[in-house]
């Protein structure tokens, strides 16, 4: 039992956190807002040559054979720069179940590619015009596509550093790679943005600590009085045990049991829940400001916003947190336990 | 990061576990506040661990432990809470004074008061609120006038759990004259002395749980002061991190209530309201990541970290999942929430009452997001 992390993933995460400051800042967020674009080609070559696109392909596809615990520590830094570039929809999700079904795959070659995943559970796909392939699934047949195999319509977001596309497509036109595990994908990608959201929501934080020792009224800094105090440590409360889940989901993912995938889905629940509990805070704390283009938060508000709905809704991951706590035994001695059936398999 | 238990771990789990099904009480101990047979019958369970060498795993052999690691005593906790074991009556001696002891003390006070500590022998108070020092404990008045090798003890001391049937308090007192957080020493006084008087205070369940004690020339020697003179605010402000960062509350406690809660509502949704079933689910959500959350806190600690300020985050953040789960429950009940339970059955109703102290004892919630907003985030005082 080790809740700790290495030496190794400590400084990946700390080289990624340099990477997304120097390449994503406020004034990154803006001229881009400006120019109407959610893609920066320096950003993403920044992220390609620190190796972050690489994370979680296996090292025979030319990938680092890392674990979904070193991505989880990138994600969450992606959050804290509000990432507009689908990393973790590329990096986490779509490229290791494609190398899983098609290694060979041509996409996988180039590690500046992005990869798209239209999973049935999202009706929208994230940055599906510049992927390189497309990742499609019908009556549990995996398939994969270019953007000009299948039919792209724009659907406008209110997150201004978010782009999304409704796909629609012939199964005739496209390439048939077998089954694959969509649901290690919908873990994946819960997980991950679940990650995010405890980026989101400590930048919502910290840019409001920032403000409020810094504002005066009635003589003195905004932050000293307690009522603001407290608005900003019930947030920080909410992400101390977020965290903790996201980590416990990230080290048990591959299981893939009743209890791995309640986890996953715990942390996809509690860590949205902070970012949007620490946005909300974040945003009455800075007042009129707060509620003003000027001010940055509303990028996390409405990245909330839109990763909570996506990949399984709070009612879909809270209905598998049922199945878990009502089918399966529960107590102190079941925090880590696994599936009794899976356990049994395996030891057969 | 490896989430599982090593065979040891798990031995040490099936050996707990055996031990306690053949030692806890089959029929549940009165309760420890509300009579003195109740409090003297939980000595005795004290007594009964300690034959087994459970008193307070994690200290040292010599004082009275086993020398465990932080995560075989969350194991022990679960399979305590478990097994339904009677409430630990020494819990300001083992998990608050006790650690802080091993901190602070030196060896002959290690020897002279950990392992009757561990047995139950001498049992616990604290003595720190005073009428005017509650929030606000720099305000303490309770003075300590040295003389020669003692000290004289008078002041006022309140809310002190357990203070009406124990043996001993820790106070914390002022030299006289001094002001605020100097001068302040952590010293300790028997409840029977001369000069103490201690009246109970009826809680709002009935027990006589906590107490206020006047101290008038109470003559105690200089031993009894741990650490050095007037580095008593430190000293507590180290076992306030205990308290909320690790011992006090153990997750087990609150994931034996949602386990409960569970079959409670499998047992009675069918007249229940459906919208509370998201409620359930949320009281599960939350003991287990107040679980996680305390296995890598022991895990940080055990990799030579030590408890900071984010400890006040667990005080809130257990505090308030335990009225919510027993909100639950009541709520699951019906109109059969208000009725005391007949003896032997699982009593919703009382647990809720106790939780609605959570955020008020070892410091107020409000204190506590004071504490996160200037020691965490660095908000201005």
């Amino acid at each position: 039992m080790d809740f700790t992390l290495n030496e190794e993933q400590l400084m990946f995460a700390e080289t990624a956190r340099t990477m997304f400051g120097d390449n994503c800042t406020p004034d990154h967020w803006r001229k881009m807002m400006e120019a109407d674009v959610a893609w920066d080609d320096a950003r993403w070559n920044a992220i390609v040559e620190t190796g972050l696109t690489l994370v979680l392909l296996p090292e025979s596809a030319g990938g680092l054979g890392l674990s979904e615990v070193d991505f989880a520590l990138i994600a969450r830094e992606a959050g804290y720069v509000a990432l507009p570039e689908p990393l973790v929809e590329s990096a986490g999700v779509a490229a290791p179940m494609l190398a899983a079904l098609a290694p060979d795959h041509p996409a996988l070659a180039d590690p500046a590619a992005t990869i798209a995943i239209a999973h049935p559970s999202n009706p929208f796909v994230a940055s599906a015009d510049r992927a390189a392939a497309i990742l499609l699934e019908k009556d549990g047949e995996t398939y994969v596509a270019t953007p000009d195999q299948v039919v792209l319509t724009p659907a406008p977001t209110i997150d201004p550093l978010r782009r999304l596309f409704r796909v629609e497509w012939d199964a005739a036109n496209v390439t048939p790679l077998g089954k694959g595990d969509w649901g290690l994908a919908l873990d994946r990608a819960a997980l991950f943005n679940a990650a995010m959201g405890l980026g989101l929501a400590q930048r919502s934080v910290d840019l409001a600590v920032e403000y409020a020792k810094e504002r005066q009224q009635f003589g003195k800094p905004i932050g000293s009085y307690q009522a603001v105090k407290h608005h900003l440590a019930s947030a920080q409360v909410a992400i101390e045990f977020a965290q903790p889940v996201v980590m416990a989901a990230a080290a048990d993912i591959a299981r893939q049991d009743a209890h791995s995938r309640a986890r996953v889905s715990h942390a996809k629940i509690v860590a949205l829940e902070a970012a949007d509990k620490a946005a909300r805070a974040s945003i009455q704390v800075h007042g009129a400001m707060g509620y003003s283009w000027e001010v940055d938060v509303h990028l996390f508000l409405k990245r909330a916003l839109a990763l909570t709905q996506s990949w399984g809704t709070p009612a879909f991951h809270r209905a598998r947190i049922a199945h878990r706590l009502f089918t399966q035994p529960n107590g102190p001695d079941q925090t880590f336990a696994r599936d009794a059936a899976i356990r049994e398999t395996e030891h057969a | 990061m490896d989430l599982s238990y090593t065979p040891e771990q798990q031995a040490f789990r099936a050996e707990v576990r055996a031990w306690l099904a053949a030692h806890v009480p089959a029929e549940p101990l009165e309760h420890f506040d509300a009579t003195h047979a109740g409090f003297e019958a939980h000595r005795q369970w004290e007594n009964t661990l300690k034959s087994g060498d459970w008193g307070m795993v994690t200290w040292p052999v010599e004082y009275g432990g086993r020398g465990l690691d932080l995560i075989q005593w969350l194991i022990f906790e679960e399979e305590y809470y478990r097994a339904g074991a009677p409430g630990r009556v020494n819990q300001n001696g083992i998990f608050l004074l006790g650690p802080t002891l091993i901190e602070f003390g030196t060896h002959e006070q290690k020897q002279r008061f950990l392992p009757p500590m561990a047995s139950g022998e001498e049992i616990w108070a604290q003595a720190w609120s005073e009428p005017q020092a509650g929030s606000d404990l720099a305000g303490v008045r309770a003075t300590a006038t040295r003389d020669g090798d003692d000290y004289i003890l008078n002041g006022h001391k309140i809310w002190s759990s357990r203070a009406v049937f124990a043996d001993w308090a820790f106070g914390l007192f002022r030299e006289p004259g001094s002001e605020r957080h100097k001068g302040m020493s952590l010293i300790f006084f028997p409840l029977d002395a001369p000069g103490v008087t201690v009246n109970a205070i009826k809680k709002i369940n009935g027990h006589v749980g906590f107490a206020e004690i006047f101290l008038e020339n109470v003559r105690v020697p200089a031993f009894n002061r741990l650490g050095d003179e007037g580095q008593g605010w430190h000293i507590c402000m180290a076992t306030a991190g205990f308290e909320r960062g690790l011992m006090l509350r153990s997750p087990a406690r609150y994931q034996v209530a949602a386990a409960k809660l569970a079959q409670l509502w499998q047992s009675r949704q069918e007249s229940a309201d459906p919208m509370l079933e998201a409620n359930v689910i949320r009281a599960h959500m939350n003991a287990e990541a107040y679980a996680l959350s305390i296995y890598q806190t022991a895990s940080r600690l055990m990799a030579g970290a030590k408890i900071g300020p984010e400890a006040s985050t667990n005080k809130i953040f257990w505090s308030e999942l335990d009225i919510h789960l027993h909100q639950t429950a009541l709520a699951i009940l019906g109109p059969e929430a208000e009725l005391i339970p007949p003896p032997g059955e699982h009593d919703w109703l009382d647990d809720y009452i106790f939780s609605l102290a959570g955020p008020i004892y070892a410091g107020s919630n409000e204190i506590q997001r004071n504490i996160i907003a200037e020691r965490m985030l660095g908000l201005p005082r």
